[in-house]
């Protein structure tokens, strides 16, 4: 039983990703249509947007300490960050301790501009193009993006920490009745997780209850009665794509202490989220996310000694097989409608 | 299976041409020239490639070398064969590398079991390749659009997993696939050469021909390859011009009336996806052969995805267009990337030391190690402007140089007629 739990607990933080990742897709494809190839790259600059606010808040300074002298006994040179010279030093220091957290708030607005940019100077010439033509604009538009980072921040994973609190593992078992030391589980990924659930929750209340979130809900039904009914759809689809956009790189940037981002995790994630959204059902959030977080926690599974013991290789292809075998018996996938991508 | 379609299409055309215009080949007006041009193009293509004499400063640029010719060949063979299913079908297949890895690791283990000679393993690595694809094809062809691409890019990548870990008694796993002297080697014959060979004639023998300050290097290996892409093309001209190239272009047209007018799509579908992976199969086997060594990252998905940027830079659907796209992106990976900062000195040296600078700057993300920032931004740009390929843009130029010639109103307009249609 502990065990179980635990597979589960050890899916869910990949999971929580693929769901973000999956959402966003299935957002963007649900109102305009497009199969967006380069929705990898922007979870990928969500977490470089972690990397570079954690730089800025940590920029320094440097003095010359005439009192102390280092190991060649020249004068030391000292590194004091800005931050802790304007806001005190122990304000300062659990500012640049917190830089991840933080760069949630510095990320949605840049992910809201690179979506907005994104829609309104190309996807938006590509709507009445096949998808076959949209999967490559955007695959190019991937490399050109993680072609960039790379020139900037160079190819090697630059590890980006959690704060101080969320740092180590916790006895989660106990809190729910198991022996102590069964379940030891990274705090970092709970708060992760917790994170995926709210911004899905979000997301899910905004298309919900909000007037926007109605009209939109009404232009993925039927856009062109929308549009007949004297609402401007289209700039509503744009901001949908910025909100999508933003989603995926929220979930880059809370993914950063996880994993140290690198310029190509993006493509590493864009072909198991693509998986996960066909397996899900095209067009169908809650399908997204459930199958989000079921290939998560079965991944987890699969990567058991247990079970590689009983099938070898399974960690490496159980997310595939089960998009063939989803794909074959279940066109539509899990949660899919009727219709959608059937050319 | 397949090789009966299409030699019963081919036979057809035959039939129907030698009536009409008796042809070359079976071949008719245009593409006999064209075949021409690849003829020559490709048996020159040591000269072509070499422009530039020896130590001067843009012979960094010549691309004459055995090994990246040979890449450009067989990789010309890969886009060929992968266009006959996307450029006449419209299906998008993301996992033709499996393909490619299953003919280099077959032509290995021939090379393992019996000996150096090309000819088994090249045999070995379509038949296999062709089984491979049957098997995948099948299944992945139940589904159409965004469902095949995917279902073809989790094929690859579970073949990719399994051959990085359950299958390393097969393909070595992480060391990649290669001969070993304690392997049996059961048909050698003393005296045959150490390395893959051609009844006797090494794939590594150069002859090296000096004109002035010019070196020409005349590889067998090359020419081995690039006869078997002269063949491919071959193929591929009388696919594309048979009944059978006809139905896949209804598959992509109008799938929905093919199947009112009482055709079913599917085995003309599998036959081309098949078609495609023996030329991806024979393209792999190539390639073990020039280098015997097989390595599974050569399956990976972004090795599909190159595959589908040389077909769509050269132009989808057009003859020559793939070959073209291979060419320039292997063109690319190997000298473009090697422009560093000190060449771009050198180049914009004639100008003011600010201004040189300056330029040094700009160009320096776009070359070097950031060649991938400029394919790139190549291949968006020719997907948005330019849906046909640079065989698209070779046409509009020439379309240009037309109208200027005869600048008649009348034959403008019909220009323009043409080019609407």
């Amino acid at each position: 039983m502990d065990a179980i739990f635990l597979q589960i607990l050890n899916g869910l933080d990949k999971g929580s990703a693929y769901a973000l990742i999956a959402l966003g897709l299935t957002l963007i494809f649900g109102t305009l249509g497009v199969v967006n190839f380069a929705h990898g790259a922007l979870f990928m600059i969500g977490a470089f947007c972690a990397v570079t606010l954690s730089r800025i808040l940590s920029a320094s300074f440097i003095t010359i300490d005439e009192t102390r002298t280092d190991f060649l006994g020249n004068p030391m040179e000292v590194q004091t960050p800005y931050a802790e010279a304007w806001f005190g030093p122990e304000i300062g220091a659990s500012i640049i301790d917190w830089a991840v957290p933080l760069s949630i708030l510095f990320a949605i607005p840049v992910m809201l501009l690179v979506g907005f940019i994104m829609e309104r100077g190309l996807i938006k010439y590509f709507y009445k193009r096949p998808h076959a033509d949209q999967i490559l604009v955007t695959f190019g538009l991937a490399i050109v993006l993680q072609e960039v980072i790379k020139y900037f921040y160079g190819a090697n994973p630059i590890p980006t920490p959690a704060p101080e609190v969320f740092r180590g593992s916790m006895d989660f078992g106990v809190m729910l009745g198991f022996d102590p030391n069964v379940i030891i589980y990274p705090i970092w990924r709970l708060v992760y997780f917790l994170f995926s659930l709210s911004i899905i929750a979000a997301v899910f209340g905004f298309l919900q209850f909000t007037t926007f979130g109605m009209v939109v809900r009404a232009g993925m039904a039927d856009r062109e009665t929308v549009g007949i009914l004297g609402i401007d759809i289209d700039k509503r689809f744009t901001i949908m794509f910025g909100i999508a956009a933003a989603v995926a790189g929220l979930a880059g940037v809370m993914y950063t202490p996880i994993n140290p981002p690198n310029y190509h995790m993006g493509m590493d994630f864009l072909v198991l989220s693509f998986v996960v959204v066909v397996v899900g059902g095209m067009g169908s959030l809650p399908g997204a996310v459930l199958a989000g977080f079921l290939l998560g926690i079965l991944e987890s599974f699969a990567s058991t000694t247990w079970a590689i013991g009983l099938v070898p290789g399974i960690n490496q292809i159980i997310i595939y097989l089960v998009a063939i075998v989803v794909l074959l018996t279940r066109p539509r996938g899990l949660l899919g409608r009727k219709g959608v991508m059937e050319e | 299976m397949t090789d009966q379609t299409q030699h019963t299409a081919a036979g057809a055309t035959t039939n129907r041409e030698s009536r009409s215009t008796g042809g070359f080949l079976g071949l008719k007006g245009r593409d006999v020239t064209l075949m021409i041009v690849v003829l020559i193009l490709t048996m020159a293509a040591p000269i072509i490639l070499n422009p530039f004499p020896q130590g001067s400063s843009l012979a960094q640029f010549n691309a004459g070398y055995p090994d990246l010719m040979q890449r450009f060949v067989i990789f010309g063979i890969l886009a060929i064969g992968f266009n006959i299913l996307f450029g006449l079908t419209g299906y998008l297949s993301f996992g033709h590398a499996a393909f490619l890895g299953v003919g280099s690791y077959s032509t290995v283990w021939m090379f393992k079991l019996l000996n150096y000679n090309v000819l088994p393993g090249l045999v070995l690595a379509v038949i296999v390749a062709a089984l491979f694809s049957l098997l995948i094809g099948y299944i992945s062809l139940r589904r159409s659009g965004i469902y095949f691409s995917i279902l073809t890019l989790a094929f690859a990548q579970m073949s990719f997993a399994l051959a990085y870990s359950v299958l390393t008694p097969i393909t070595n796993g992480e060391t990649g696939l290669q001969v070993y002297t304690s392997d049996p080697q059961w048909l050698r014959a003393a005296g045959s050469p150490d390395m893959p060979h051609l009844f006797g004639i090494t794939m590594r023998a150069t002859e090296t021909v000096r004109v002035g300050g010019w070196s020409f290097d005349f590889n067998f290996g090359y020419y081995f390859c690039a006869v078997v892409m002269v063949l491919a093309f071959y193929m591929a001209i009388r696919i594309f011009r048979s009944p059978f190239g006809m139905m896949l272009r209804a598959v992509k047209s109008n799938q929905q009336r093919m199947n009112y007018t009482g055709l079913n799509p599917r085995p003309y579908t599998l036959a081309a996806f098949v078609i495609s992976g023996m030329y991806a199969g024979l393209a792999g086997g190539l390639m073990a052969s020039m280098d015997p060594l097989a390595g599974a990252e050569r399956m990976q998905w972004t090795a599909s995805g190159e595959i589908v940027l040389m077909t769509i830079l050269g132009g989808a659907g057009t003859l020559i267009g793939p070959v073209l796209g291979a060419g320039l992106i292997k063109y690319f990976e190997n000298i473009f990337s090697k422009i560093n900062d000190g060449v771009l000195h050198q180049w914009f040296a004639f100008m003011p030391d600010g201004i040189e600078n300056a330029l040094v700057t700009i160009v320096h993300p776009f070359v070097g190690k950031g060649w991938h920032l400029t394919l790139g931004l190549m291949f968006m740009l020719i997907v948005c402007f330019l849906p046909g390929g640079l065989v698209e843009g070779g046409k509009r130029i020439a379309t240009v140089f037309r109208r200027d010639r005869k600048s008649g109103p009348v034959e403008q307009q019909a220009a323009q007629k043409r080019n609407a249609e």
